[in-house]
């Protein structure tokens, strides 16, 4: 509950907006008023602005955008999570082993990691669907999974090297257990939220770029996903013809998704790296703003007068609960010491 | 003679969303122009805090909730009052830091920054309150490396490429830079060994006998300072123990918190002895307890400590005070030992 | 220096996987590629088929799968990507020769602009961690977030379509101005970069800041700042020569890393713009399986990464003096 309370507002959002998809994604087809793919020959159907029939107006070829757009977030959502789970599987195993193995392992396995890296991914994505057929979303998903890994690899071996050598896990060797259960128990509950932030950041890539593909015309151009929405909506010469109903939800959705995945992102940095977090309660004291770098500030000087209303408001907050009891107790302290200061001699 | 630093009542919190911790509780002392006042404590104490909150060096959620600090180096009163630090503006704040109070930290390698040769960072401090050209300015830069005993053609080495103890003799040449009146000390010689310590130790005496600085020297370690300080105050939870002139507290330790550190360490003459530690662990300081906080851990203590102010008072059994130095007056917060309770019983 | 020849090593062999893979995909999928360039292509001259038997193998190869491979990377070696199918008889090269300079200054630039913007922003940011600068980060999020052409699209349909401000899409206007080292030309080159630069830049800003603000923050926090705090020394020297500087190569490292993203989002940009570029070429390659095309485009693409990727450690070296002595990863 603690996590969910530190969380600042934006990683709250990226959340609910999250949910709110995976509910679109989950339920969202089952209530699309028309089949995605049905056309309407019928001209008078071409291109329709929203309106209380299509919500989201209709495609050149007649089709409902509304439902489009539904059956599109399903789509994509399986994709990139699919591709995500895959990935951040592939970058544990290949970043704990390396990492813990050691020696000749290690080298080969970051050499094969830190290549793919470096080698970039979306013109070979490019390169391999190019050879391969089109046929549903497989070939998008293993090779974007194949491609996806290297990254999170990278960072789970860095931090898999830090905890390996702590005390503890020298312990548990020394105790004869065994290396899968060190690796299991003790070494990945350690990199709980770094292995999130790394499956976070890999579904993010995976929509960015099963998006990409699709709007460039490779991947499987008779199935929904938004992005080859967008392809046919920019084949259709939307942008130009104003038919804004056409492209712009589809973009939205993708943007909003990805905006959520960046938000949340951003929680679970702050959870792991505690400084992060925007001071919310102590970059104010006093009701003055206190910059990181400021010197220590002093309540004294804090506590400036204030007019009669500021005050009053001010008295209610919690800050100035903390600063009623700290001079409560220098009061206290100040008193006694008054009448209790021998006469000879000077404090020290 | 007027002290150069004067601590009054000085408290410091950190101000957590969990409440405040009281990290130093109306603490106050006093440094005199030239001399070494040793700052003891174990680690938690709240030394450092003490140190860096009189200089307004903490950072948030940090804050001084009383007392002043007053300074009184002529070059900044001009012969007129001391200034307190806690008045001052950041404007003023910056002009004052290094000039008239240095800081040697513990761990050269983390203080020095990494990117910079070590000349540049010497500059940098001459600059920052100096108005010389630079000829001049390099030539003191040599010339403070000579002071410490470091080879001049080390000045255009980074960090990193040299040793623990000469990064620490770069750490108090650069604070000698600007001619300070007082030099902080903090745990300088901690993660040096034995025999570095050594050499470190007899430079700063010397250094300290030709420049004419005071030092306030904190350490865990009271067995050096019983050597470098002329007066010792001991510190625990964020209070003060005991002070006194050195041979004073040595001989004739006051309270039981003080005898226990003396107790921790063997001494080369003397008969053997049993080592015996200080059993238990420091208090919470988010709630402090009523009176003395040594008390879960003192073998001595009566009713009547839970409710005693921690104010010092002389010490009932005091000798003679041996040194001429002002305010040496051997001062304890143990209630058993000074007027507050010794009808209830006095240390054997 | 050895540090340098270390990555240059790797590079190389980085290089090296790239080639091979170039070489073995073709050989390795499912279906027939040789088939479809056959029935797509089917006047072709003797010196094409060698050349594409080289490169594709299946049915057009002889030789041993070895023999191949050694001629395949002579080939690369020399420059040789053979001939272009869709625009038969141009030499791939020479289309490469037209397509790179699009690309590396539009590219180039606008990644450069956009890194060193976003790093400035994100120093202010760090240093005043929890002021208003954080307050635009769920905005630049979301311009992050969303896809690059999105972005695009947008710009595009406000500013060129409804306002008429700027050209909506190629490298220039044909119509108008043909290209030369003139002035007429370079103006209208510059005009027709200004929404893709824009959009890259626009997209990227926001990430580029985002690491700066979260190592500025970590950086703030390390004893050698609090020291120079301690020691009375400027603002302004406490930011960028002490906290900057140190923070800055984690961010550059990150660079390195990212440019194989960058890389990508670029290729997506120049198909919404209809940019002459490297990344518009490699898609209608595709669309019109011309093989050797494809194959050469992705080797120019990877090449340039990997060369960015070893100017951007020889930058490292120069502002990080552990790393002359520090062992390689």
């Amino acid at each position: 509950m603690s996590i969910w309370r530190n969380m600042p507002l934006r990683a709250k959002i990226g959340v609910f907006l999250f949910g709110f998809f995976a509910l679109v994604a989950i339920f969202g087809p089952i209530f699309e008023p028309f089949n995605p793919g049905f056309e309407n020959q019928d001209p008078k159907f071409s291109l329709n602005p929203p309106s209380l029939h299509h919500l989201l107006g209709t495609t050149q070829l007649g089709e409902d955008v509304f439902s489009q757009v539904l059956t599109g977030t399903r789509l994509t959502f399986e994709v990139s999570l699919l591709v995500g789970l895959i990935a951040t599987v592939l970058s544990v195993l290949i970043g704990v082993t390396a990492a813990y193995l050691g020696g000749i392992w290690d080298d080969l396995l970051s050499l094969l990691t830190n290549v793919f890296l470096v080698i970039p991914a979306l013109p070979l994505l490019i390169v391999l669907l190019g050879y391969l057929s089109n046929e549903g979303q497989t070939p998008t998903i293993i090779v974007l999974a194949g491609l996806g890994w290297p990254w999170g690899a990278r960072v789970i071996r860095a931090q898999t090297l830090t905890i390996r050598n702590r005390d503890f896990i020298g312990a548990s060797r020394e105790t004869g257990e065994p290396t899968w259960r060190i690796i299991i128990f003790e070494i990945i509950p350690n990199e709980v939220s770094l292995i999130a932030a790394n499956f976070v950041n890999t579904v993010l890539y995976a929509l960015g770029a099963s998006v990409a593909l699709a709007f460039i015309g490779i991947a499987n151009l008779t199935s929904f996903s938004l992005g080859v929405v967008l392809y046919w909506a920019q084949n259709g010469n939307a942008l130009q013809s104003g038919d804004w109903w056409w492209w712009i939800p589809a973009g939205l959705v993708i943007a909003l998704m990805g905006t959520s995945l960046v938000l949340l992102n951003s929680g679970i940095d702050e959870i792991g790296n505690p400084r992060l977090r925007a001071s919310h309660e102590t970059g104010r004291v006093g009701g003055h703003r206190i910059w990181t770098t400021d010197p220590t500030p002093v309540l004294s000087q804090l506590t400036a007068p204030r007019s009669k209303v500021g005050q009053f408001a001010y008295s209610f907050s919690r800050s100035a609960l903390l600063d009623r009891a700290a001079t409560k107790n220098q009061a206290n302290g100040a008193a006694e010491a008054r009448t209790k200061t021998p006469t000879g001699g000077e404090i020290l | 003679m007027s002290p150069i630093l004067e601590i009054s009542d000085l408290s410091v919190v950190y101000r957590t969303p969990g409440g405040d911790v009281r990290a130093v509780e109306n603490v106050s002392l006093e440094l005199n122009p030239g001399e070494v006042v040793g700052l003891c404590g174990e680690s938690g104490s709240g030394k450092s805090t003490l140190a860096y909150g009189a200089t307004r060096l903490l950072r948030t959620p940090a804050l001084v909730t009383s007392g002043s600090v007053k300074y009184g180096g002529r070059r900044l009163t001009s012969g007129g009052d001391p200034v307190d630090l806690m008045a001052m503006t950041h404007h003023e704040l910056r002009a004052m830091r290094w000039r008239e109070i240095a800081i040697v930290f513990q761990s050269a390698m983390n203080a020095l920054n990494p990117v910079l040769r070590v000349q540049d960072q010497l500059l940098d401090a001459i600059h920052a309150h100096l108005k010389m050209p630079r000829r001049e300015a390099h030539e003191k830069a040599a010339e403070l490396f000579d002071l410490v005993g470091i080879p001049r053609n080390r000045l255009r080495s980074y960090p990193h490429e040299l040793s623990g103890g000469m990064r620490q003799r770069v750490m108090i040449a650069m604070a000698l830079a600007t001619d300070p009146e007082v030099v902080i000390m903090d745990e300088p010689t901690t993660a040096l060994d034995v025999v570095v310590q050594r050499d470190i130790l007899a430079q700063i005496v010397e250094l300290k006998e030709r420049l004419g600085f005071a030092i306030l020297f904190i350490t865990h370690d009271l067995s050096l300072l019983l050597e470098l300080a002329d007066r010792i105050a001991v510190m625990y939870a964020g209070r003060l123990m005991e002070t006194g002139a050195s041979q004073d507290l040595v001989r004739d330790p006051a309270h039981p918190y003080t005898r226990g550190l003396l107790n921790s360490f063997p001494s080369i003459r003397g008969p053997r002895r049993e080592l015996t530690g200080i059993p238990g662990s420091p208090p919470d300081l988010r709630d402090p307890l009523a009176g003395c906080p040594f008390v879960p851990r003192c073998g001595f203590a009566v009713p009547a400590c839970t409710a005693v102010d921690m104010t010092l008072e002389p010490w009932n059994g005091a000798h003679e005070a041996r040194s001429y130095l002002p305010g040496s007056a051997h001062l304890t917060a143990c209630p058993i030992v000074t007027p507050k309770v010794s009808q209830e019983g006095v240390l054997s | 220096m050895s540090f340098i020849l270390r990555r240059l090593a790797f590079y190389l062999v980085a290089a090296w996987v790239a080639i091979t893979l170039n070489f073995f995909i073709p050989r390795a999928v499912p279906g027939n590629p040789v088939q479809t360039i056959l029935s797509k292509y089917p006047d072709l001259t003797p010196q094409a088929y060698k050349a594409l038997s080289q490169m594709i193998g299946g049915a057009l190869q002889h030789g041993s799968l070895w023999s191949q491979y050694t001629a395949y990377l002579s080939d690369v070696f020399h420059f040789n990507f053979g001939t272009d199918l869709a625009n038969f008889p141009t030499p791939v090269s020479q289309i490469l020769d037209q397509a790179i300079p699009w690309t590396l200054i539009l590219v180039g630039t606008a990644t450069v602009i956009a890194f060193l913007l976003g790093t400035l922003l994100g120093i202010l940011a760090g240093w005043r961690h929890g002021g208003w600068l954080d307050r635009a980060l769920p905005v630049l999020m979301f311009l992050q977030a969303a896809p690059y052409f999105f972005v695009a699209l947008i710009l595009v349909y406000f500013l060129a379509l409804k306002g008429g401000w700027l050209p909506s899409a190629q490298g220039y206007s044909a119509q108008d101005v043909s290209p030369g080292w003139n002035w007429a030309f370079i103006s209208n080159a510059a005009e027709h970069s200004v929404l893709p630069a824009g959009t890259i830049v626009l997209t990227s800003v926001a990430g580029w800041m985002l690491q700066m603000r979260n190592v500025m923050i970590t950086t703030i926090s390390e004893d050698y700042v609090v020291a120079a705090q301690a020691k009375g020394l400027s603002r302004s020297r406490i930011i960028y020569t002490y906290a900057a500087r140190n923070a800055l190569l984690p961010q550059l490292q990150g660079f390195g890393l990212a440019l194989g993203f960058v890389v990508s989002g670029a290729v997506v940009m120049e198909i919404v713009f209809s940019y002459p570029g490297i990344g518009y070429n490699l898609v209608q390659a595709v669309g019109a399986k011309d093989f050797p095309l494809m194959q050469a485009l992705f080797l120019v693409i990877t090449f340039a990464v990997l060369i960015a990727n070893l100017l951007v450690d020889v930058i490292i070296v120069l502002f990080d003096p552990r790393a002359r002595t520090r062992e390689a990863r």
